[in-house]
């Protein structure tokens, strides 16, 4: 469904150095490596919000829908959860349900400071859901919750993907054991300029142990 | 900490109290007490002539307001996006801050004789420069993660506008009406004095030229007491509906 093939030249000193994957139906990434390496700048590239990356770089199929969770939940804090759901083509019958798939059933007229940041971050979920995302991309979404949030979160993600089967995900991160949960696939970003240097579909999901050893191996190399 | 209702009623009745007592210590002309100046205000009130010179003056304020306002914002929200149109025009909005309201008013006045679209036209060039800067800095202080959140999701331009950027704005365009406000309707009064033959500026050099205190301050204040209720009337409950989002964060649910 997405085409990508970043070759900067040589003598521009970019976050990103080439990159040349696709994404496929189905496909559960997680996006692995140290902070600051550029996992959201690659993000951006594929929503097309970088703007410094040539336009045939990224191969969009005709009409994909994405949907992406920011670090930040960036709803208008100004408008109400209702409201900001309105706002990217929800229609009024269709609030309540959304809401109540993540977990949020009467909280429609709430502003999104009233909200703490898990019940937010779900509230942006659910925008996310809302344009029925052929690929959805998370940025670090079980950051700064306490452990039993996160892990309900993680549930709940891993529900909702179970029940798109065709949706494709990027869920960077920083936890292997999201890997293991959520995941089909691994990129592991890494270098300066970053490359991928790791992209490879998991056999069978749950296997942390081995993934961390292959991340380890992957970290020597690079250093 | 919240000062109590009644701490704003004292101020205003003090000063009163004192112009009452040195008008009738001094007991001149020059000086007429309250109740004078109530008097002539009723006067003139009966006469129809102060609701007329109130009205023209108004009038006057509230059309150059929408006209420096509207013009102001595009120019300041068009200034703060694009450096390019901010780096050509800069220079042009420093001189225009800094010409006098006078120059303007009288060149105008010269170029195009002493008609109404000079006078308005005056009062504009000179309203427009500080809402340009004002509203620049709120379109510059626009949150590009909002704008790419508002990319990501397609928002159509209207929505931007309307649900994005004036929430954003909406402080700085605040602050611009009530300093445009107050502004603007001493401006209109000197235009009025130079060159009109109404409004509550021409009725203030009119009682100039006698010396006649008690009906300069019975325009004055009737001019303040409607500007003050514009503010109570119109700015504060819109101020209060617009930023209540910004107390949610205290009532967590």
């Amino acid at each position: 469904m997405l085409d990508l093939r970043i070759e900067p030249p040589t003598s521009c000193r970019s976050v990103l150095g080439t990159i040349v994957t696709d994404i496929a139906e189905g496909d559960r990434i997680c996006l692995l490596g140290p902070s600051g390496i550029g996992k959201t700048t690659l993000l951006n590239v594929i929503v097309g919000l970088d703007e410094s990356v040539p336009a045939g770089a990224v191969q969009r199929a005709p009409n994909l829908r994405i949907g992406y969770l920011f670090q930040e939940h960036r709803l208008l804090p100004w408008r109400t959860l209702r409201q900001n759901l309105r706002l990217v083509g929800v229609r009024p019958h269709e609030v309540e349900p959304l809401l109540a798939q993540v977990g949020l059933a009467g909280c429609g007229n709430h502003l999104p400071d009233q909200l703490s940041l898990g019940m937010a971050r779900r509230a942006a979920l659910a925008r996310c859901l809302a344009v029925k995302p052929d690929l959805l991309l998370l940025d670090e979404p079980f950051a700064s919750l306490d452990p039993q949030r996160a892990q309900s979160l993680r549930r709940l993600i891993g529900e909702l993907l179970e029940a798109r089967p065709r949706m494709a995900m990027i869920c960077v991160t920083h936890d292997i054991r999201d890997a293991g949960e959520l995941a089909n696939r691994i990129w592991y970003l890494d270098g300066q300029p970053a490359r991928l240097q790791w992209d490879e579909r998991l056999a069978s999901g749950g296997d942390v142990a081995g993934i961390t050893r292959k991340l380890r191996s992957l970290e020597h190399k690079v250093v | 900490m919240k000062a109590a209702p009644w701490i704003h009623w004292i101020a205003l009745p003090t000063s009163l109290l004192i112009w009452g007592l040195v008008a009738a210590l001094l007991d001149t002309p020059l000086l007429p007490g309250p109740l004078a100046v109530l008097q002539t205000l009723w006067g003139e009130v009966r006469a129809g002539e102060l609701q007329h010179h109130l009205g023209v003056t108004l009038r006057r304020v509230l059309l150059s307001f929408a006209l420096a306002m509207a013009l102001g914002t595009l120019l300041g929200v068009w200034m703060g996006r694009a450096p390019l149109v901010n780096a050509l025009l800069d220079p042009l909005l420093v001189l225009f801050l800094n010409l006098p309201a006078l120059v303007t008013i009288i060149l105008l006045y010269v170029w195009l004789g002493l008609v109404e679209t000079a006078a308005v036209l005056a009062v504009v060039i000179n309203k427009v420069p500080n809402v340009a800067v004002t509203v620049r800095e709120g379109a510059r202080s626009l949150d590009h993660r909002l704008e790419q959140m508002a990319a990501v999701y397609h928002f159509t331009r209207w929505q931007r506008l309307a649900h994005v950027w004036t929430p954003q704005l909406f402080p700085y365009l605040m602050a611009a009406t009530r300093g445009g406000l107050a502004l603007i309707w001493k401006i209109v009064l000197v235009v009025e004095l130079l060159g009109r033959s109404d409004g509550v500026g021409f009725q203030l050099h009119m009682a100039f030229q006698v010396f006649d205190v008690a009906s300069l301050l019975a325009y004055s204040l009737a001019f303040i007491a409607v500007v003050q209720v514009i503010e109570l009337a119109v700015l504060q409950p819109l101020e209060r509906r617009a930023s209540y989002w910004r107390q949610a964060g205290g009532r967590h649910a």
